[in-house]
């Protein structure tokens, strides 16, 4: 990390983000290959969106980067996926250290039921064994809770249950439990199509914020979304046999103007998809 | 033909099977009504601190009680409960989060076998099992038997309340790095802690009641048991025993007994109903 910070002059000083590469990955449902050959390098501290029809498996390859993929009975993967150089699917590596450094967002927001809205920023803090450093768990909570622009609606009802906010403030409160834990990286999968346009705007508003203190890879059915938020888009699309690849991947601005491959042109077009 | 599609025909037919389906309600309602109300109006007169506190007496004295027979059910149920229920939960978390193969599909048709196995052939079981082999009576083994009994209640109840925490919570769990077994028991088992609650209450009731296994192996008694491996009284051999002797007074003794089970098994229902609904409310 010290040494990114070194080679990136231009990166503000807290910046914890890191390098996340992904070299030849095929992910497999069962003998299903649902992604196939990927390669691509996701920028430290950029947004990079993952776009394509649904079913291209844009969602299977971002599970896999934070192996997420494997806790789905019968599903494997293969290939390295690279955080700051350490191939994370070698053996002896813990998925759980891995998850705790990649957080994760989902598309339905999915606040822990039987915990309070402070509990819930506090779970993975809590749970997952991470020694909270100097920090108090009051100042976790309120820190993740004001970097997630929540702080400001919840401060009064903090042991209130974290399932009585609303759809977008719960969405805000699963951003918040993620970066509770101080990841690196922050993987969102489709983070609002579950939620209404004003919801969706904070939570664009907040990716933009986080940029360049997290590597942030968002995945998106919804093309202005990427284009609007995203510094790099890659383009997938499921070929023969359901197996999603990569079709195209550049800086956001290039893909959505001058992409180089006409199934790209064609999608973004809104020729099919 | 035209009748009987005739609107008229196709109204009054509509109201009759309601007013049909309306009286079969009524008609469930009212046996539960009739039990209960028959068993406080000839068990209230035998309810007394002496029914609570009193050994029974011999035949021609009057007076006396079961506290005997309500320790006794207690402790039974109570270690039935404590073998059966964290076996059964933990079984029934497996079947639902981790079951899949061949070994799930056998577990859950033989709890579903067991769930309808008769208990007297359960106390014939814990009998041969436990009572030949210790030589004696004891509440040991009433327990062994209510808790094959609980067992397969316990583990379907729960297997059906932590299927029903969606995925995403547990999914969310471990994207944060908690560790599999600690999403598993931290975060998705209290979701479902309410179903888990009333299955094992409802497990409870169930047993509370049953009195042909502890026929042989629980064997009753007319004193305060010596152990937990003497024979031991329980409410339903009381009932068993008082009922059919041409004693007024057991009759009467047996009559308060049926009351005292009536009202436990009533007040588990409702505790389970309350805990069911009496979902999060962390304020």
């Amino acid at each position: 990390m010290q040494a990114i910070q070194e080679t990136q002059p231009g990166r503000p000083a807290d910046a914890s983000a890191t390098r996340l590469e992904v070299k030849d990955l095929n992910a497999y449902y069962g003998k299903h290959l649902a992604v196939k050959g990927v390669n691509m390098q996701f920028e430290p501290g950029a947004i990079t969106a993952l776009i394509g029809p649904s079913g291209c498996g844009k969602s299977t390859l971002l599970r896999c980067l934070n192996r997420m993929h494997e806790v789905i009975p019968h599903a494997h993967v293969e290939g390295e996926v690279l955080l700051d150089g350490q191939n994370l699917y070698e053996p002896g590596v813990d998925p759980t250290d891995t998850r705790r450094r990649i957080g994760m967002v989902f598309q339905r927001p999915n606040p822990f039921p039987t915990m309070t809205i402070m509990d819930n920023v506090l779970a993975g803090v809590r749970l997952a064994g991470k020694p909270p450093g100097d920090a108090t768990l009051e100042e976790i909570s309120e820190k993740s809770l004001r970097r997630a622009a929540l702080w400001d609606e919840v401060k009064d009802k903090l042991h209130k249950a974290g399932t009585s906010l609303s759809g977008g403030q719960q969405q805000r409160l699963c951003i918040a439990r993620a970066l509770a834990v101080d990841p690196e990286v922050l993987l969102m999968d489709e983070p609002a199509s579950a939620l209404d346009p004003i919801s969706t705007v904070k939570i664009e508003e907040l990716m933009r914020e986080l940029r360049g203190a997290y590597t942030i890879i968002i995945v998106t059915h919804n093309m202005q979304q990427a284009a609007r938020c995203s510094d790099y888009t890659g383009f997938m699309l499921a070929g023969e046999a359901a197996t999603g690849e990569l079709v195209e991947f550049d800086t956001t601005s290039k893909m959505f103007t001058t992409p180089k491959e006409k199934r790209t042109e064609d999608y973004i077009t809104g020729r099919f998809g | 033909m035209d009748f009987l599609k005739s609107p008229g025909f196709r109204k009054f037919w509509n109201a009759f099977m309601i007013i049909i389906a309306a009286l079969c309600a009524i008609v469930c309602g009212v046996v539960l009504a009739v039990v209960v109300t028959f068993v406080i109006s000839k068990g209230y007169k035998a309810l007394n601190l002496d029914f609570f506190t009193k050994l029974p007496l011999p035949v021609g004295m009057t007076g006396g009680g079961v506290a005997n027979a309500i320790v006794g059910s207690l402790e039974i149920v109570l270690m039935a409960s404590v073998i059966s229920v964290p076996v059964g939960v933990l079984a029934g978390i497996y079947l639902a989060l981790f079951g899949r193969g061949h070994l799930a599909a056998n577990v859950r048709f033989f709890s579903d076998v067991l769930t309808g196995m008769p208990s007297i052939a359960i106390g014939v079981f814990a009998y041969s099992l436990v009572v030949i082999p210790t030589g004696h009576f004891s509440a040991h083994s009433a327990a062994v038997a209510l808790a094959v009994i609980m067992l397969p209640i316990v583990v379907r109840t729960t297997e059906e309340a932590v299927r029903l925490v969606p995925g995403v919570i547990r999914e969310g769990a471990l994207a944060l790095g908690i560790p599999a077994w600690k999403a598993t028991l931290l975060v998705t088992v209290p979701v479902a802690r309410a179903g888990i609650v009333t299955g094992a209450l409802l497990a409870v009731a169930r047993v509370a009641g049953e009195s042909a296994p502890l026929l042989f192996t629980a064997f009753g008694s007319q004193y305060w048991s010596k152990g937990l491996s003497s024979p031991t009284a329980a409410l339903p051999l009381v009932i068993f025993q008082y009922a059919i002797s041409p004693y007024p007074d057991w009759q009467q003794l047996a009559w308060g007994c049926a009351l005292v089970l009536v009202a436990l098994v009533f007040a588990l229902n409702l505790t389970a109903r309350l805990a069911f609904s009496g979902r999060v409310s962390a304020n």
